[in-house]
């Protein structure tokens, strides 16, 4: 018997994002399979009553908040304050809660404060044999392990794209508003930085996962490298295909190093052991290996495929689904063709 | 100009290029011949650190300490790779760098270590780590230190720290769709779990790595043991996913035919 807080923040514009969403059908889904169990929702935000009233038909006993400008920003102080008067006024003994920059920075801190535990990056929860049981990686990617725990409260983070999103009526839902006392100010967020919008290549929502290797960078056959060239065919492919950019070490690390090479790669783009695991239906490998620090990356990506030189290259040890081994150079120059000719 | 006190809490994961293998014990998941395989430091720990030695060079007063929890012989290997990159003092507490061990008991272990450095100045300390860890990959171990320490400005995907001649700085963190959070903090103490940072990895330097080993070696010697008990946790099971896939090795297209493959996949729903 657990009693469960659905914990989320609210979106600059109130309601709440699709991550929530899916945290709340996944913790009602839970609320059902847990005997006795109750479900409480939790809004932090500068305003939840649009989230309130969003979520108004979930089935939750009570709607608890914490409103105000302070918590318009992501910040580790506000937020944790916010979030531990929520568990606390909740009697919470399971907090769900999605994943994202916001609530991993700082949610770790609040279950601290609860003496309580927390798990991170998890993938997948259920009940089994009346106890919540969470599924989450280890050594980045590299296995999967199921556990519960007895100690309380107990804090999940869901990762997107791992539970179904809630869906139902919107209506009328009392807010009852938890009182914090937030700590002086010594931080507040000044802004976000990001490449011009013609020049972002990171695209979490694309269907496609574009990776470049550093063979774009390498001499090829007429012992020259083409670095301006690829450039323009991986640019020229982005903006068709709508696909998201993502990169090899060693290519970001050269291009950190101030070599000519790919100047819109930055280490945000890496994916990989120290880079990002994103999510996405396909994923196309281009010059690049495919060595086990990287593909650990490629956890979370659907269909592979990789077009590499070498068909000894790693990415033909079941690692891919199809590897092409051809020239990448006039692969994509004819892809980008292809596109550029297709009726829009 | 201010100058800082950094603590960088980091320790060692298997090699990435190493297969790593789970294995059951009665104390819970274990990795198949732990102690054997090459370790190093935990990549994003490493950042942190390369991140303090150069905040400390920039700010003359300022010191470096890397406290580290793991298996005592496994510390002494790392640091025969690190001692020559930059300068730091180790703290050194001997238990399990397995990413299977609980983040709060490590975290409180660390906390401890902290608190028994001698001459550290609070009021200075700029708390330093990776944002996550190769192993256990949470993400969590830091902002409980944080707790511990009664420290709650925490920044989390940290990529830039600017100090400003005030002692406030700016801070860039990794947010959602590759962009990065901009923060002013009024300075220290603070909490950094870094990502990548923007250093590239310090060359060997024979004099630096002298200077570490005179108190890396004794700090070793006194490293306090530690036990990890995972208290109220179960695991059901660890497993290595299913690997590997079919792959179709498609060697006899032209480069114009691969191309229609390939576009007849990515338009395809
Ligand atoms: C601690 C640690 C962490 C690491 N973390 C990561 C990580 O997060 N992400 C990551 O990516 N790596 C990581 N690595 C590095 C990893 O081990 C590899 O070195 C790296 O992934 C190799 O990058 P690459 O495939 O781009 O380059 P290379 O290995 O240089 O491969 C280039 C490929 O391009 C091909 N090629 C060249 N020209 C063409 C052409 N015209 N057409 C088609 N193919 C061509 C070549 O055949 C070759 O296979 C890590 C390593 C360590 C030690």
């Amino acid at each position: 018997m657990e009693t469960i807080l659905f914990l989320a923040p609210t979106e600059a514009d109130g309601t709440l994002s699709q991550n929530a969403l899916e945290t709340l059908g996944a913790a009602k889904a839970l609320t059902a399979e847990l005997a006795g169990s109750s479900l409480i929702a939790g809004l932090v935000g500068a305003t939840i009553q649009p989230a309130a009233n969003q979520i108004a038909g979930c089935g939750a006993t009570r709607c608890l908040g914490v409103a105000g400008t302070e918590l318009a920003q992501s910040r580790y102080s506000t937020d944790a304050a916010a979030a531990e008067a929520l568990a606390q006024a909740a009697g919470a003994t399971l907090i769900l809660a999605p994943a994202g920059s916001r609530w991993n920075r700082a949610l770790p801190g609040v279950a601290q404060r609860l003496g309580g535990r927390v798990d991170t990056h998890v993938t997948a929860l259920a009940a089994a044999d009346g106890k919540p049981a969470i599924t989450r990686w280890y050594y980045r990617q590299r296995m999967e392990g199921t556990l519960t725990r007895t100690t309380r409260p107990w804090i999940v983070l869901l990762e997107s794209g791992c539970a179904p999103a809630w869906s139902g009526d919107a209506g009328r839902a009392t807010v009852e508003n938890i009182p914090v006392a937030l700590p002086p100010l010594r931080t507040s967020v000044t802004g976000l930085k990001a490449p011009p919008a013609d020049e972002q290549t990171i695209r979490p929502d694309a269907k496609l996962l574009f990776v470049a290797g550093a063979g774009w960078t390498k001499k090829q056959a007429d012992g020259l490298a083409h670095a301006a060239e690829a450039e323009q065919l991986i640019l020229g492919f982005l903006k068709t295909a709508q696909a998201s950019l993502g990169s090899t070490k060693s290519l970001v690390d050269l291009s950190g190093e101030g070599q000519a090479v790919l100047k819109f790669m930055t280490h945000l783009n890496q994916v990989g052991q120290t880079g990002s695991t994103p999510r996405h239906p396909k994923g196309l490998a281009t010059c690049c290996h495919g060595e086990e620090p990287h593909t650990v990356g490629w956890r979370f990506i659907g269909e592979r495929r990789a077009i590499n030189l070498n068909a000894g290259c790693s990415w033909a040890q079941g690692k891919a689904d199809v590897l092409y081994v051809a020239d990448a150079f006039a692969v994509m120059r004819e892809v980008n063709r292809l596109l550029a000719a297709r009726p829009s | 100009m201010p100058s800082y006190h950094i603590v960088v809490c980091g320790s060692l994961v298997p090699d990435p290029l190493q297969t790593l293998e789970p294995i059951s014990t009665p104390t819970g998941p274990a990795l198949k011949n732990e102690m054997m395989l090459p370790a190093m430091l935990d990549p994003w720990a490493g950042h942190a650190l390369f991140e303090a030695a150069n905040l400390a060079k920039q700010h003359p007063g300022s010191k470096v300490w890397l406290v580290a929890l793991g298996p005592k012989a496994k510390l002494q290997q790392v640091l025969m790779t690190i001692a020559q990159k930059v300068p730091f003092e180790l703290v050194a507490l001997d238990g399990p760098a397995s990413g299977f061990a609980e983040s709060a008991e490590v975290a409180a272990a660390l906390a401890g270590a902290i608190n028994g450095i001698t001459g550290l100045d609070k009021t200075r300390l700029l708390l330093f780590g990776g944002w996550e860890s190769a192993s256990r990959g949470t993400g969590t171990t830091m902002q409980m230190v944080g707790e511990h320490l009664g420290i709650v400005d925490q920044f989390q995907g940290v990529d830039q720290l600017t100090v400003r001649s005030d002692g406030s700085f700016d801070i860039l963190e990794r947010v959602e769709g590759g962009k990065h959070q901009v923060s002013a903090c009024a300075g220290a103490p603070a909490l950094l779990g870094w990502a990548t940072g923007n250093l590239p990895e310090p060359a060997n330097n024979p004099q630096v790595g002298m200077l570490n080993m005179r108190t890396a070696m004794p700090a070793l010697q006194r490293a306090k043991p530690i036990k990890v008990t995972n208290d109220g946790v179960a695991f059901a099971g660890v497993s290595l996913p299913r690997q590997r896939r079919d792959t179709r090795i498609v060697k006899d297209l032209t480069p114009d035919a691969v191309a229609r493959e390939i576009v007849e996949w990515i338009t395809r729903d």
